[in-house]
């Protein structure tokens, strides 16, 4: 029997015998349903998500656990609700939990409207995906579906409630992760209805996530609706948001020449899997109609339109003739103005061409005395800079003079989860629960919040 | 024969005031209570063998004896004193064909709250709620002003008894849910959140209401504490000749002459039952009946000698559950009555977990199908899959399970019965 080790297997790494295979696995703070999926095996599930762990509703990741090795019966158990422990015996291929998982499927797509061809989500569907991998493919429900009314959320976020599979991660990012108050889980038993108690724009900052972390087509991005392509037909590239200092990474994607959508890039040290409603929809300015996309040469009272090169050239010439005392120039050096708001590269752009000692940073010289004594603070101080990451794990956390929400709402976001360590830590501990049991964990710091 | 827990009830059914109960023997078992330590009353409710009368049948004792009570607990003071510890009465009675506990607390509403009193001082809580049924509102009325009548003799309130050990109790009426009568789903209740489930571990008694310790205990379980502690494990396990320990509430409801409640001993014959309720109606003969309430497994009209107590129903094959047993006839049809039982559980699930949620209803529309002449063969095995697909740990919680044992012993007792649905295009009752 082979032992597969990952790279990252350390001392104390535990052993787990799935379908007949040896693994040996890094299981700290991870349930069995993130270490199976870790090492790469196929197992759908819909309710678990890596930022906001377990809670046992859908039941899809149902695999069978052994007793020991004389246990050949079994028993199905829901993977993400269960602890790692060494010496673990358990299949994912066992035939009842296959057939068990497939039903789990059935029963979703019970009331859903199967209207893939009109959906945003189509292409980039979960839920598309876990019914290709649990192999449901024939309806047996021959009754009529539930039907809901949708709601208008506003400019941001489409809201399709027929699509839902009712895995409740909308309420857990908005309420529990993001602390949102106006988005609910209303209604009961084959009805359960996620929105608002009336129409109206959703209040929450970090609303826009609900896109993402729908696993179907309930949430769906409003602005790509408006310009809508589908998720093959986008040109992408790997991005750094341009909205404030954190540096949320996004893939915004185009098509014919205009941006369509912006969408989360997952950097574990940064914004994690989330991105603030500033990140996400502020980029229409991109597609302007009155952003100069023609570069045009103006000769006598005509312009003529000319090509990027061209213009570059003809700018550049203009400029340092003017600072030179060429024929083109009037003898009055060009002076360059450069902003704290643009790039390093621009301002060094600017810089070069019209020589350091006609440029002005665009900073006054207190401002840059006190950007510079900042800059050696925080290289060669005792207080390193804080990651995102790390903000989200700090004890405590001192903000001092700054509007967090406003001016780098990720960081936010992550001091939000910090605001619960100790509590959550301190239950832990003194109730052994694991920090991927989400429901318990929050309810044991109900009080101490 | 003696019925300690209903003896004292008046037979025009108003409340037995604080006086009477007293003047019957009411709140010596509190005052022995408090004379001893937490520990050493958890102990004497464990050595009576008294089961929770909720429908589990869980040692009501040992699910004392899980509240981590801290190294003074044997002195008497709380082990864990960082913050509250509740005592919660189930008082949500809400399954078809069960109200045993609506007549304990109509008739006699301080016994519950004496049992309540030990059971929070036996698990050292400062704060006691009855989570009780809306509807129960002659309840209300009586156990509102038995809390107070208990406050002002200072049984409830700031050191009970003279003791150094306070406790308030407050009354919560719940907005109606079954998901309600399960401990979690009626602890989130209380909290003001959706009645959902939580799962276990963490138990209630650690991380509970709250997150703080909790015990949660059915009606019946708590009026039964009162006699315990005053009368002793050995009155207490002569009350009955079975291996289950003391009375239990039945009832009978179905076409019977006399439907109602008894108080009995434990392990008293399904038989004996159904002759006190005065036996079938006229030219009506009796086919099965669910034991427990609705969400127990059918017992044949060959198993009427089965006695009614935890283990016997558990051996015959079924559940004692809360000893509320629904009888059904042969001019009833089986798939309308299991059709009642599933479109309840369907409506009631609480939407948290897809096999539930998904499955009942499915299930619901399928009988009703059958109900209407829709069926089709393929019915009966979608039903019969269901039956094993809501199986206990594949569900959230309990509900799903629960509501599929009339459905699965129906589908084996009633073959022919669901067949002649299909096969015939129509209900032959109908």
């Amino acid at each position: 029997m082979k032992t597969f080790t990952p790279a990252t297997a350390r001392a104390g790494a535990i052993h787990l015998t799935i379908d007949g295979r040896r693994y040996e696995v890094d299981a700290e703070g991870k349930n069995l349903l993130h270490v199976c999926l870790s090492l790469g095996l196929n197992l759908p599930y819909f309710c678990w998500h890596p930022a906001l762990h377990s809670v046992g509703a859908c039941r899809q990741c149902a695999v069978k656990l052994f007793k020991d090795e004389a246990d050949v019966k079994g028993r199905i158990i829901m993977s993400c609700m269960t602890p790692v422990t060494d010496g673990m015996r358990l299949s994912v291929e066992d035939p009842e939990a296959r057939m068990f998982r497939s039903q789990v499927t059935e029963w979703l797509m019970v009331n859903h409207p199967h209207d893939c061809p009109i959906c945003d989500e189509g292409g980039e569907c979960h839920l598309q995906d876990m019914v290709v991998m649990t192999g449901h493919s024939y309806r047996r429900y021959r009754f009529t579906k539930r039907t809901h009314r949708n709601q208008d959320l506003g400019p941001f976020i489409n809201h399709e409630m027929n699509r839902c599979i009712q895995c409740y991660r909308c309420i857990r990012f908005y309420r529990d992760y993001a602390g949102g108050k106006d988005l609910e889980a209303l209604g009961a038993h084959d009805d359960v209805y996620f929105g608002r108690q009336t129409d109206g724009t959703l209040e929450n900052e970090f609303s826009g996530n609900l896109v993402e972390v729908c696993p179907t087509g309930v949430f769906t991005d409003k602005t790509l609706k408006m310009h809508y392509a589908r998720k093959w037909d986008l040109q992408t590239a790997p991005s750094i948001c341009v909205h404030c200092a954190v540096g949320c990474n996004t893939i915004p994607g185009e098509r014919y020449g205009t941006i369509r959508r912006v969408r989360t890039r997952y950097n574990g040290d940064v914004n994690g899997y989330f991105l603030c409603d500033r990140g996400r929809y502020g980029y229409e300015f991109v597609n302007g109609a009155r952003r100069l996309r023609q570069p045009l040469v103006r000769t006598g009272d005509s312009l003529q339109p000319a090509t990027s090169a061209d213009a570059v050239s003809r700018a550049g010439a203009a400029v340092s003739g003017a600072a030179g005392s060429g024929a083109a120039g009037s003898g009055v050096p060009a002076i360059g103005i450069g902003s704290p708001r643009a790039s390093l590269e621009t301002n060094y752009a600017l810089r070069a061409l019209v020589g350091p000692a006609n440029f002005y940073l665009g900073v006054s010289d207190r401002h840059l005395e006190i950007l510079r004594l900042m800059t050696q603070v925080l290289r060669e101080g005792p207080a390193p800079v804080a990651s995102v990451r790390q903000a989200a794990k700090s004890d405590a956390a001192l903000i001092l003079g700054e509007d967090v929400w406003n001016t780098a709402p990720i960081l936010a976001l992550n001091l939000r989860q910090a605001s619960t360590n100790a509590p959550a830590a301190a239950a832990m501990k003194k109730k052994k629960l694991n920090a991927w049991d989400d429901a318990a964990v929050r309810e044991a710091i109900r009080l101490e919040k | 024969m003696l019925k300690p827990l209903t003896a004292d009830i008046r037979s025009d059914r108003t409340a037995l005031p604080l006086a009477a109960y007293e003047a019957a023997g009411g709140y010596q078992g509190l005052r022995k209570a408090l004379a001893q330590t937490p520990i050493q009353v958890q102990q004497a409710v464990t050595a009576s063998g008294l089961r929770g009368r909720g429908g589990a049948g869980f040692p009501t004792g040992l699910k004392w004896s899980f509240v981590p009570m801290g190294g003074s607990a044997m002195g008497g003071s709380a082990g864990d004193t960082s913050g509250h510890r509740y005592l919660v009465v189930n008082a949500d009675e809400k399954e078809p064909g069960t109200m045993k506990d609506r007549w304990l607390m109509e008739g006699n509403p301080h016994q519950l709250l004496e049992g309540a009193l030990i059971a929070a001082w036996a698990v050292q809580a400062d704060i006691a709620y009855i989570f009780l049924r809306r509807e129960y509102t002659l309840c209300a009325e009586s156990l509102t002003r038995a809390i107070a009548e208990a406050q002002k003799a200072g049984y409830v309130g700031e050191r009970v008894l003279g003791t150094g050990w306070s406790v308030t109790m407050r009354m919560h009426l719940s907005a109606g849910r079954y998901m309600c009568g399960e401990e979690s789903g009626l602890l989130n209740a209380l909290e003001g959140r959706r009645a959902t489930p939580r799962n276990k571990p963490p138990f209630p008694q650690v991380s509970g209401l709250w997150g703080r310790p909790t015990v949660v205990n059915n009606v019946e379980t708590l009026c039964n504490v009162p006699h315990i502690l005053r009368e002793g494990a050995e009155w207490y396990k002569a009350l009955s000749p079975a291996s289950d320990p003391g009375t239990k509430i039945y009832g009978v409801s179905g076409k019977l002459n006399r439907p109602g409640l008894w108080e009995l001993p434990m392990g008293t014959t399904a038989r004996e039952l159904i002759d006190l309720a005065g036996g079938m109606r006229d030219g009506l003969r009796l086919r099965g009946l669910l034991p427990g309430g609705a969400s127990t497994d059918f017992l044949s009209a060959e198993q009427l000698d089965v006695k009614m107590d935890f283990d016997s129903v558990a051996k015959a094959g079924s559940r004692l559950g809360t000893g509320t047993m629904i009888v059904l006839d042969d001019h009833t049809c089986p798939v309308g009555m299991v059709l009642t039982l599933e479109r309840f559980f369907a409506r009631e699930s609480c939407g948290f977990c897809t096999p539930c949620r998904e499955g009942l209803p499915w299930v619901a529309r399928t009988l009703e199908a059958l109900e209407q002449g829709k069926g089709e063969p393929r019915d009966l095995e979608i039903l019969q899959q269901h039956v094993g697909l809501l199986a206990p740990g594949r569900t959230y919680c309990p509900l799903a399970p629960g509501a599929v044992e009339p459905l699965g012993s129906a589908l084996k007792l009633f073959r022919d019965d669901f067949e002649a649905h299909v096969h015939q295009k129509r209900c032959p009752w109908k």
